[in-house]
């Protein structure tokens, strides 16, 4: 078996895989940034390259701030260079030098927002909406008006634990939820349980903060460790040491899974057994389904869905399990998008100077989710479903809702 | 439910296989470490170009070349199915308006001005066959770094197609988007697109030209709409348009690449890119799983058939030691290294046996163990990857691709020929 790496070796294979660079420009021909603005030079220019140049972490220059830390460069890289994750480091010491902005600051911290808009999240939502509002924000802290924000609600997923009675089971799971469903979505979390529920497993939802990936992808490391290191032990309440961590936050699970220990170089006992035990939710289902486990008691659900598979879900190498599972509902036509991103990437596509480019970055995606005028379309990613919601009017949804409604949720 | 095919490596020989595969009925999966040389490559099919002389019709030569060739890989297919893999080539890539035929072999210039024999061109450099001798205008763009269309013109003055006609060509260049400093071509590409950005192409173009018959331009000419592209730059300009291909990245190579990838989704097979396979579990002489690393951990992925295309050194399918040790990184297939050990290396710009090296496969492409026996009954190799070619100097790498891949998948179980 090939052993994954932890702590400094993680960190120095990381850097040295830039030796295995090629110069075959194959990761600039996928970058989707670099195909749309002349203010990113390409993947393997800011990584490889000029990670040559950097000495004691200063940067030749700051392009490197206009990747979107996407990662679709390191899964095309024939040669197994850890561009993304090189580039993501250079950003971090970019900001350690220069500092990094108030906005940035704000937009890594979602449980900080969260908190302050829940008791007035009618308020909270109503500002967002207020255009006059929204060009204030521009103007002074840089958030474009017109970025997709979420809404607020006053009743957290944490609330909803509080007061649910769960199933009790021999099998049980561990359920990472994230600060989107925390916050902004609880509905995704109550359908995520009913449906583990509804398996037959009892699930184990402790409490839980940031994982630090709005954090990391904002070049703000030690703060980023500190987070995902504090959630790795919150995941391992008495006797969960062995279970599934199950993730419905596709790129949260992959800060989990990879990222914590390859761009941000974290190691704790606990971050080293949650990270082998994270499972993204259609992953743990499909495979589920593949022993004969999983329950087929669909109900038909007569509607055309689009299924965008996120970038940082490719970048967990599991395929597309989401699609393989929703394929098994009956009366549900699913058409598959086939386009890599949608230009977000997290907090990218909501800063000012950003806006734009991540807008043409998923046009090509909106533009096909137009042609096909679906009545849903599915995503795992929330930023992702935000941002096309937003580009498109589409309604979207976590592919999981449409499982839980084949289950007979509604 | 379950994959009935594993096919490793994306690259031309592994689509094909993969394609054929799909196309039969099987759930097929491509595992591959990354993208392969297509995004690269030309996107021209070569098939054989010199013997070392140069070949004018490719099938015809096949047998003789063998002659003196033994252990090339052609050895392992028939000419019979080298055409019928091009013919269905050229039916799976309409939609990229492929000509050409495997007994012609058409000389269509490089980016330095060389004429290079290939077989199947994409309709976009069609027009830019030079056998026959003709006038081109070699039009560059100011900015666009890896292209330089004075030293390509002035070669490709020079260059003596065997029909003896004569090839004249001027350059010029061209300034476009505001003349950027650095003009990448995957953005060149998707600005093409833009049709006020087509119209000014098409201008400074057309003021420039005078006798000559033939416009030949830089590969960028669109990604997703490059037919409606190069139709309207040539309606603009009004002479036969042709692209010359670039150096990497290669927009015809994406462009190949996407139509074949979305192909086998089409099919309702999967491509899977970073997923490199780790190693495998096997029951005897049957191969039961490839083992492949995730984000978290390693995964085992069962099928009833595996195709090997992870090509060869320059792909990382086989990989060299310090100590000079070959090995092929999935399965530990045999790999020969062209010739004896005590051989020089390296002779510089001359024949060199680690050119060939490669996997060895028994008659039926199934790779070799140690012993010299099939590792297993159910693993077949094709293109790069095997033993015993020399594609950039024979020209034949797509030929072999095509060739190898599309009776790895016949071998598989799924295909009839």
């Amino acid at each position: 078996m090939t052993e994954v790496a932890w702590g400094a070796e993680a960190w120095s294979e990381v850097r040295a895989s830039l030796d295995r660079c090629i110069k075959c420009t194959v990761c600039e021909t996928a970058c989707p940034v670099a195909a749309v603005t002349e203010l990113f030079p390409g993947p393997k220019t800011v990584g490889p390259q000029a990670e040559r140049f950097r000495t004691g972490g200063h940067s030749p220059d700051l392009s490197v701030d206009y990747c979107s830390g996407c990662g679709i460069c390191s899964r095309v890289c024939p040669q197994e260079v850890r561009i993304a994750e090189l580039n993501s480091r250079a950003r971090s010491e970019l900001k350690r030098e220069r500092g990094a902005p108030l906005r940035d600051q704000l937009v890594a911290r979602p449980g900080l927002l969260g908190r302050a808009g829940r008791p007035v999240a009618p308020l909270f939502n109503w500002a967002m909406a207020n255009s006059l509002i929204r060009w204030a924000g521009e103007r002074t802290v840089g958030i474009h008006r017109k970025a997709p924000v979420p809404r607020s609600t006053t009743r957290t997923f944490s609330y909803w634990v509080g007061h649910h009675v769960g199933t009790r089971s021999a099998r049980r799971v561990v359920y990472f939820h994230g600060c989107s469903t925390q916050w902004y979505e609880p509905y995704v979390g109550q359908k995520v349980t009913a449906i583990l529920e509804h398996n037959g497993f009892q699930v184990v939802i402790p409490k839980q903060d940031c994982c630090g990936l709005p954090l990391q992808s904002n070049g703000l490391f030690p703060a980023a460790r500190k987070a995902v290191t504090k959630l790795a032990r919150q995941l391992v309440p008495d006797g969960t040491g062995d279970l599934p961590v199950i993730s419905s936050s596709t790129s949260c699970g992959l800060m989990l899974k990879r990222e914590a220990r390859e761009i941000l170089g974290a190691d704790s006992p606990e971050l080293r057994s949650v990270s082998a035990r994270t499972y993204d939710i259609f992953e743990f289902l499909l495979e589920l389904h593949q022993r004969g486990e999983l329950r087929t008691d669909f109900k038909p659900v007569p509607l055309t869905v689009a299924y965008h598979a996120p970038c940082q879900q490719q970048n967990q190498l599991i395929g597309k399990p989401a699609l393989e599972i929703l394929r098994l509902i009956p009366g549900l036509r699913l058409v598959e998008l086939d386009r890599s991103c949608c230009g977000i990437a997290g907090t990218y596509g909501v800063k000012r100077e950003k806006y734009e480019i991540a807008m043409r970055v998923g046009e090509p995606l909106f533009a096909d989710i137009q042609a096909e005028g679906p009545d849903l379309v599915a995503c795992d990613s929330e930023t992702c479903r935000w941002q096309i919601s937003a580009a498109t009017g589409a309604t979207s949804v976590h592919p999981l809702e449409i499982l839980h409604r084949a289950y007979g949720g509604s | 439910m379950g994959t009935d095919a594993v096919v490793l490596g994306a690259g031309t020989a592994g689509m094909v296989a993969a394609l054929r595969l799909a196309a039969a009925g099987a759930s097929v999966l491509v595992l591959a470490e990354g993208e392969g040389g297509l995004p690269l490559a030309p996107a021209q099919m070569d098939v054989l170009g010199y013997r070392p002389q140069l070949v004018l019709d490719p099938l015809a030569e096949l047998g003789g070349f063998l002659e003196s060739r033994p252990d090339h890989p052609y050895r392992l297919v028939e000419a019979d199915e080298v055409a019928a893999s091009l013919e269905w080539f050229l039916e799976l890539s309409a939609p990229l308006g492929y000509v050409g035929s495997p007994h012609i072999n058409r000389l269509q210039p490089t980016a330095l001005g060389a004429l290079r024999p290939t077989c199947l061109v994409p309709q976009t450099m069609a027009a830019g066959d030079l056998s026959g001798g003709g006038s081109v205008l070699v039009v560059g763009l100011r900015g666009f770094r890896d292209f330089h269309a004075p030293l390509l013109a002035e070669n490709l003055a020079l260059a003596n197609p065997p029909s003896g006609a004569e090839i004249r060509a001027r350059s010029v260049e061209v300034s476009l988007l505001g003349d950027p400093r650095d003009l990448r071509p995957q953005l060149l590409a998707r600005r093409l697109e833009e049709r006020p950005v087509l119209a000014e192409l098409g201008r400074e173009i057309r003021s420039r030209l005078e006798q000559e018959e033939l416009v030949g331009v830089p590969a960028v000419l669109g990604l997703e709409r490059s037919h409606e592209v190069w139709q309207r730059l040539q309606d603009l300009v009004g002479r036969p348009v042709f692209e010359i291909p670039t150096p990497p990245p290669s927009q015809p190579g994406q462009r190949l690449q996407q139509h074949l990838f979305r192909a086998l989704r089409r099919l309702g097979g999967e491509v899977r890119l970073g997923a490199r396979a780790s190693g495998y579990r096997a029951s005897g002489d049957r191969l039961e799983a490839v083992r492949v690393v995730t984000a978290a951990r390693e995964v085992e992925i069962p099928a009833d058939s595996f195709v090997l295309a992870t090509g060869g050194i320059g792909t990382g399918g086989i990989t060299a030691g310090s100590d000079g040790e070959l090995r092929e990184e999935v399965f530990g297939a045999r790999v020969s290294r062209g010739g004896a050990p005590d051989e020089p290396l390296v002779e510089y710009l001359a024949t060199q046996p680690l050119d060939r090296l490669g996997v060895e496969v028994d008659d039926q492409q199934r790779p070799l163990g140690a012993g010299g026996e099939p590792l297993f009954e159910n693993l077949w190799a094709a293109g790069a990857t095997l033993a015993g070619a020399e594609p950039w100097r024979e020209k034949s790498g797509e030929g072999i691709s095509l060739a190898t891949g599309f009776r790895a998948a016949r071998l598989a179980g799924g295909v009839r020929a």
